[in-house]
């Protein structure tokens, strides 16, 4: 069983990696290394999402995958659960079918420094987690699409929008 | 409730292939990025290495084993302590080298490989190289220079996977220029 911490480096290890590759890639270039994270993010939440057992999968609601998400998977990828979830579904600003998963001190951000310092670089940090959001939603026969927001590290907020078909 | 209960085993099931289903998707974009397996190989061992020196701290305070004494020790301490914190499996030591500085780490089972079948086109690349950076890696910064790497592979139809260690020199701390 490998120890949680290994995936940890192994993160900070990819977003390193595929910045180096193109130290200065400008506005395009950069988009073009965070989907390739959140593509990985993705097949990875896809297969975490295969492995569950078929009773997991019997969810009523919409909300209750969400629900699953910020703890169940949340507890899984980064022994943490999510601090909070908010829903919309009033015709305001947000579409309907969104979701703001916020977690005040995420794992993937906390070795950097709090505050405002880093605070260009937290996409890099988050577009992995993006597409495993995504990717296990998937599985879970939900289409949506993930992005990240970082208002101050280490707390972040996914938003999560359910694609109705 | 058997709910609970259920969610708790699942949660842990993820966690522990959160990393090896992680690993795989990081092989096979390093597979799609470059044209052949060496250039593969090569970076797994290279990011391997920036992970190793990194991964040395957090095992020096989680384990507190003290300084080791010569090869042997250190054997025993990559296989019993660091395989079985990281990665749960403890492999055996065998092969050592009349000299004893060579031996060899025999992995009866691989978890980086749970799932993974290489493709035909791929008969150079060294699925798990990461490993071997990160022993390298994390070697270096506790001043010992060796070369690790995979001899038998059971990705490639070996009946184990063996990773071959050789001890090359101690690395000498270098004091800074002016100082004398």
């Amino acid at each position: 069983m490998a120890d949680a911490v290994l995936f940890e480096f192994l993160h900070t290890e990819m977003v390193a990696e595929l910045w180096a590759r193109d130290p200065d890639p400008g506005p395009g270039g950069q988009k073009m290394n965070l989907s390739v994270l959140e593509g990985m993010g993705f097949r990875v939440g896809q297969a975490l999402g295969e492995r569950l057992p078929r009773e997991m999968l019997a969810f009523r609601e919409e909300l209750d995958v969400l629900k699953f998400l910020c703890k169940d998977l949340w507890v899984a990828v980064f022994q943490k659960q999510m601090d909070s979830l908010r829903t919309n579904h009033q015709a305001t600003s947000l579409p309907q079918g969104t979701y703001v998963l916020q977690d005040n001190s995420f794992p993937l951000l906390i070795r950097m420094a709090s505050g405002l310092q880093y605070l260009e670089e937290a996409p890099k940090f988050l577009a992995f987690t993006c597409g495993l959001l995504r990717g296990t939603l998937s599985t879970l026969g939900v289409k949506s699409l993930v992005t990240a927001s970082v208002a101050a590290l280490p707390t972040c907020k996914f938003q999560v929008v359910i694609q109705k078909s | 409730m058997s709910r609970q209960a259920n969610r708790g085993t699942e949660s842990k099931k993820m966690s522990s292939e959160l990393f090896t289903l992680t690993y795989g998707a990081l092989v096979t974009q390093l597979c799609k990025d470059y044209e052949n397996d060496e250039d593969v190989n090569k970076q797994l061992d290279k990011m391997g290495y920036n992970i190793g020196v990194r991964l040395i701290e957090d095992f020096l305070a989680r384990s507190n084993v003290g300084r080791c004494h010569d090869f042997r020790e250190t054997a025993d301490v990559i296989a019993k302590v660091a395989f079985k914190m990281y990665l749960g499996i403890t492999p055996s030591i065998t092969s050592w080298s009349p000299a004893g500085d060579e031996f060899s780490l025999i992995l009866e089972n691989n978890p980086l490989v749970d799932f993974v079948e290489l493709p035909d086109n791929h008969s150079s690349l060294i699925y798990s190289n990461l490993l071997c950076g990160v022993l390298r890696g994390a070697l270096e910064m506790v001043q010992m220079a060796v070369e690790a790497k995979f001899v038998q592979d059971t990705l490639k139809g070996d009946g184990v996977t063996e990773i071959r260690m050789r001890f090359i020199r101690r690395i000498e701390d270098n004091l800074p220029a002016g100082e004398e």
